[in-house]
């Protein structure tokens, strides 16, 4: 009875249920039907509870029996009891074991069905074996803070596309508000007057033909198909793509007539620049091939080395031909025609030379080993020549001799020509340029000595070059038999130096004087640095010996400005903090330029006593002068040759008092000035004010003038332009998202912009 | 015979019209004029002291409400019209060039709480405390007709603020939650809540205008996507934030008047500090508004005083106050940046010029460039003290000096007590923390 009972109250509730929510009322019916099926029993969860709602069921039965009394209509009190409570939507219980939905009692009905697909049979199956469970959902905060997560980070990027947009406003010089606003002029009729119709019987008449053949009526001269075409493409997105498409035609048609006016350069140096520039490029970009590619590299260096080849074998740049010759006659008289062999001669050592790579360091280093190592010394400094050819102070001084040179010996000594003559050619070099020496000749000591390996230098000869043309693949075979024969072509050459009490070397770049053998300690540096700038004074013309020049340093030593004194200048008593004026030029080596050499060699210029010079000049003016007040010829004679007597002078004479003490007496390395005014710097500015890093950033700001009456009606305008500017009357909206679009639209302008300005 | 005779053309110096202007040669060689910083920096100090001689800022009092004004609202197509809603349940719309009332509707029972006009400005919406949402046309019924709204929508609980959409038919309204709104829908289309809290404000963003933020009661601003399901994040700061503002032409930055007597710039990416405190309040600040060009700030407080503020500046450029004005409720900026409005307690509401010395009206090119030329002097000299001592100067009410005044001095105890606290204890135990950072407690993610 009991179970009927209930039964029937879950009814009502779900009846009730029903009525009050219209959405659940689908599903609620169905639960309860399958209740009816089960056996309420398992619902109940103890008999002690059982035994409860009994008696409450009994009160409940008297209470409803007794309002049935009462009245006609049946007024429920509605009582709320939870469903999910005693029961689920899916008789699931929290601790219920046997009566587990499992998969497998679908699947029995399912194999009985024939309408599911055998597909859909399989995977159920499998699903049914596989028996690891889903794993616990995160909990709603959990969950939701990580919507939010995401959520944030997506509106904080669509947000952040603003920003090239705020930050060129708040640059911008001047604001335009409203930001888009129409451009001025007259508007056609049609858009200012909108309830215009045609009421003559012409008017009337044409516009049936014009919309009869479908043309336009208004002013705006576009048919339908054109408007729907515009419409397909917004008007911003046509723009952009216009704007685009007229400057990718200006860049090309920029870069055609670049192109077309360098070919037409018929300068030769503007081309032997470019060439140059180009090579260097080349070898730039090879030393990078040897590090990332070294296979790409070899390759590259066999083609250096069949170039290399073929101009050795040719006689071209070698000043053999008919023009060279008249050339030589010509050369010298005519400077050009010197310079222009020079040239030619500058082309072949360019290309003759053998390149040095780390790829064949490795196997010098080698062969250091072996032996030849006494010899390393001596090649280091005509590489270093070798960057120095670019130098215009280094080039500037060949003359004819090497080409007579060459005409006597063309084969090994062409290279060598230029060594010999430098020395002689040196008359117009200043004391500057001795000074400059100097420093350059030690700091390639320095290196030399810090640095083993040692390029190698390029030399001349028929077999090497024959064995080579033999294979040029082996290289290996080839470095050998090179390295070979530059040691055994050194012992030659040693001798010849000997004989002919000059330094002849390989290399084709030593323009400079060096005397290899002597450069051993930093001693003989420095002689041979004196010698260097005692010739280039030299004012006759150059003898073909060494000895003049030095017989000579004595004497022109005094004329130009001596290193050692600058740099011992006699200290004051006084202790300054000095500013280290020398640089160290350790690490710039090879790259310091003219301009940074001369820096250097004056960088001792003495400057701390022209300060204390300063300082005793304006001590000395801020001291009280001595104010003489005798009137001659007052209380005794006067007259030109008579002078006031002394006792007169002595008690005109006022001495004033001495001054207070200077600020800065006890500040050696300081000036306070004692002149500044109370009076004004009430109207002065005392500190630095917020957006000037500097006092002379502030200062020129206030010293240039605004005003008409020192500028330009131009200028005056440009400069007085108000930050913001808005139109009177007129609404100004909040940015629209189309700025982002044109903002997009001029960023890729100024890229290009930017880029051309590269070029 | 030739007689050679110093000549001169009097095209160049004759003037074709005695209204043409005289024309005078000049020489710019600088070495003629060696006294040209002086003599600019007498003009720039009387450019500075004739400014303040013109600073009348109060142009108009608009009078006509029997409670004291709550809400303002301006009008998103016209600049002369205003819209006013008071604590009696009025609103009145009022023609600002006439100074007067044109139309008056009893809208709500109880305040007007928040107030808005829909983007094409042929309607606007009001919420009150009756728990209402009412959508009115803009336009005065014709004779005989009654005054309705075009819908009313009856929601659970009272709302306090409102907004609109920039462009779609959204509003939003906050309460007890914040909901987005429909305009054709009775039930509204979203509503976020996080925590339990009353929300007092909600903004939508003019620029990104999916986004919105709102200040809630319990201290925090709470920023929102109406795209989301879920609110984006908040901040809970140090005391209550009453109204906040977007910059109309920066994304990403809002603004906030606090309970604390200050204002707080945020950039809403990064909320774990404020990108500006704006100092110079002495009471609670109720309502804020950014200028149309973004590049300034309006700030309405309990202190009886306006105050502007440049959007990156700590302290106010300008504080507006008259004796009658009392606690200042709601403030907004005209959408031609020219003028300023202010609702306040005692039932007026107050036309200001946003630049307080400016000459209205159509300026003649002679006379604009001249006002060009003083501006940038006042701004090449001001950090000259003497300028800089009368551009500066302000009159303030006496009772608002001493305010001022002993603020200062509660600072600066509160600074050399922290000061020290740290001298006295182990080192890097008691952090210096800046201004920014102290008001921020925490950021919910």
């Amino acid at each position: 009875m009991a179970k009927a009972s209930k039964k029937k109250e879950i009814k009502t509730v779900v009846t009730k249920s029903s009525a009050g929510m219209d959405t659940l009322a689908a599903v609620r019916p169905d639960v309860v039907d399958y209740d009816d099926e089960e056996d309420l029993n398992e619902t109940i969860t103890s008999e002690e509870e059982e035994e409860d709602g009994d008696d409450e069921r009994k009160r409940q039965k008297l209470l409803e029996a007794i309002s049935a009394l009462g009245s006609k209509r049946k007024t429920k009190l509605g009582e709320r009891s939870e469903a999910s409570v005693q029961m689920s939507e899916f008789t699931v219980k929290a601790d219920g074991e046997g009566d587990r939905v499992d998969l497998s009692d679908l699947i029995g009905t399912m194999e009985k069905t024939s309408a599911v697909p055998a597909k859909a049979r399989k995977q159920l199956k499998n699903l049914q074996r596989r028996n690891n469970t889903i794993e616990c959902p995160l909990t709603k905060q959990q969950s939701e803070r990580i919507q939010r997560d995401v959520a944030f980070q997506k509106a904080a990027t669509q947000v952040t596309r603003w920003k090239s947009i705020i930050k060129q406003n708040q640059r911008a010089e001047q604001l335009v508000f409203p930001l888009n606003q129409e451009p001025p002029g007259p508007k056609p009729m049609e858009r200012v007057v909108s309830g215009w119709k045609a009421q003559t019987p012409l008017e009337q008449e044409i516009f049936a033909v014009l919309s009869a053949n479908k043309q336009p009526i208004n002013d705006p001269i576009l048919t339908p198909a054109e408007e729907a075409s515009m419409r397909a493409m917004s008007l911003e997105e046509a723009k952009i793509r216009r704007a685009e498409l007229q400057k990718a035609r200006a860049l090309q048609s920029y870069y055609e007539a670049k192109a077309r006016r360098e070919r037409k350069i018929k300068s030769k140096k503007y081309h032997k620049v470019q060439n140059k520039a180009k090579r260097k490029d080349l070898l730039k970009q090879f030393d990078e091939m040897v590090q990332t590619d070294p296979a790409a590299a070899l390759e590259e260096l066999n083609k250096i080395e069949l170039a290399r080849m073929q101009e050795r074998m040719s006689l071209k740049h070698q000043n053999s031909g008919k023009w060279a010759k008249s050339k030589a006659i010509m050369a010298k008289y005519d400077d050009g025609a010197r310079k222009a062999m020079q040239q030619q001669l500058e082309v072949n050592k360019e290309l003759t030379q053998k390149l040095v790579t780390s790829l064949n360091n490795e196997e010098e280093e080698e062969e250091k080993d072996a032996g030849d190592a006494e010899q390393l010394p001596d090649l280091v400094p005509d590489a270093e020549h070798g960057l120095d050819s670019l130098n215009p102070w280094m080039t500037g001084k060949l003359s004819e001799e090497p080409t007579e040179k060459e005409k006597s010996e063309p084969m090994d000594l062409t290279a060598a020509g230029p060594g010999n003559t430098v020395e002689e050619e040196e008359e117009e070099e200043t004391e500057e340029e001795a000074l400059l020496r100097e420093f350059d000749s030690r700091r390639k000591l320095r290196q030399a000595q810090e640095t083993d390996a040692a390029p190698l230098t390029s030399v001349d000869d028929e077999e090497d070059e024959a064995a080579a043309a033999e294979d040029p693949d082996a290289s290996d075979k080839e470095e050998e038999e090179l390295t070979q024969f530059t040691s055994l072509f050194r012992g030659i050459a040693d001798g010849r130096q000997e004989a002919e009490a000059e330094k002849a070397e390989a290399d084709a770049s030593a323009q400079l004087e060096e005397d290899v053998t002597r450069i051993r300690t930093l001693e003989d540096m420095e002689l041979l640095c004196q010698e260097e700038s005692t010739s280039g004074e030299a004012a006759a013309p150059p003898p073909d010996t060494e000895n003049l020049p030095t017989q000579q340093a004595g004497k022109k030593r005094k004329r130009g400005i001596e290193l050692n004194q600058v740099l011992t200048k006699k200290t004051q008593v006084i202790q300054v903090p000095l500013t280290p004026t020398m640089e160290d030029t350790e690490d710039s080596d090879g790259k310091l330029d003219q301009r940074g050499l001369i820096r250097e060699a004056f960088a001792g210029d003495d400057v701390v006593s022209d300060f204390l010079k300063d300082k005793r000049k304006q001590e000395d003016a801020g001291k009280p002068k001595v104010l003489d007040l005798t009137l001659p010829g007052w209380g005794e004679w006067g007259g030109t040759s008579l002078k006031p007597s002394r006792s007169k002078r002595r008690r005109f004479k006022i001495k004033a008092a001495p001054p207070p003490p200077r600020k800065d007496q006890h500040l050696p390395s300081v000036i306070m000035s004692e002149k500044r005014n109370s009076s004004i710097s009430l109207h002065q500015v005392s500190s630095l004010p917020f957006p000037f890093e500097s006092h002379a950033q502030f200062e020129s700001t206030i010293r240039s003038p605004l005003g008409r009456t020192w500028n330009t009606e131009r200028t005056v305008r440009k400069i007085s332009k108000p930050r913001v500017v808005t139109q009177l009357g007129a609404i100004i909206e909040p940015m629209a998202r189309e700025e982002l679009m044109k903002q997009a639209a001029a960023g890729k302008t100024s890229v290009v912009d930017s880029w051309r300005i590269k070029q | 015979m030739k007689v050679k005779v110093l000549s001169r053309n009097p095209d160049d110096y004759v003037r074709e019209t005695k209204l043409d202007i005289q024309r005078v040669p000049r020489n710019y060689d600088p070495t003629l004029h060696p006294f040209e910083v002086s003599r600019e920096y007498t003009r720039a100090l009387n450019a500075t002291k004739l400014e303040r001689v013109f600073a009348k800022p109060f142009l108009a009092s608009l009078d006509g409400h029997r409670d004291g004004v709550n809400c303002m609202a301006k009008h998103t197509r016209s600049l002369s019209t205003l819209l006013s809603g008071s604590c009696d349940g009025e609103v009145k719309v009022w023609n600002l060039t006439k100074r007067e009332c044109v139309r008056t509707l009893q809208a709500h029972e109880g305040f007007v709480r928040g107030m808005v006009v829909r983007y094409c400005g042929a309607s606007f919406f009001t919420v009150g405390d009756d728990k209402t949402i009412k959508h009115w046309k803009m336009e005065a019924p014709g004779y005989g007709e009654e005054v309705e709204p075009l819908n009313t929508i009856l929601g659970k609980t009272v709302f306090t603020g409102l907004d609109h959409h920039q462009k779609d038919a959204v509003f939003a309204t906050c309460g007890q939650q914040v909901d987005i709104w429909d305009e054709q829908r009775s039930s509204p289309i979203r509503s976020f809540t996080w925590g339990v809290d009353s929300f007092s404000a909600v903004r939508f963003n003019p620029v990104e205008t999916e986004l919105l933020a709102s200040c809630a009661s319990d201290r925090s601003i709470v920023l929102y996507d109406m795209r989301e399901s879920a609110p984006l994040k908040k901040v809970i700061m140090t005391m209550r934030s009453n109204t906040l503002c977007w910059n109309p032409m920066e994304a990403y930055y809002f603004t906030c008047s606090n309970e604390d007597y200050n204002i707080y710039t945020y950039d809403m990416r990064y909320l774990d500090r404020p990108i500006t405190v704006h100092m110079d309040h002495v009471s609670a600040v109720l309502d804020v508004d950014y200028s149309p060009t973004g590049k300034e700030f309006v700030s309405a407080s309990f202190d009886k005083t306006v105050r502007i503020f440049p959007k990156d500046g700590g302290h106010s450029r300008e504080v507006y106050h008259t004796k009658r004005m009392q606690h200042v409720i709601c403030i907004k900026w005209s959408a031609d940046n020219k003028y300023i409005l202010s609702g306040s307690d005692e039932m007026n509401i107050r036309l200001w010029k946003a630049n307080a010395a400016e000459k209205l009206g159509v300026l003649a090119p002679r006379e604009r460039e001249a006002t060009d030329y003083s501006q940038k002097l006042k701004e090449k000299f001001q950090h000259h003290p003497q300028i800089r001592r009368i551009a500066h100067h302000r009159h303030l009410p006496k009772s608002l000096y001493h305010q001022t005044k002993e603020l200062r001095v509660m600072k600066e105890a509160r600074r050399r007590k922290e000061r020290n606290v740290r001298k006295h204890s182990k080192p890097g135990s008691v952090p210096v923390v800046s201004e920014r950072e102290k008001h921020v407690v925490t950021v919910v993610k």
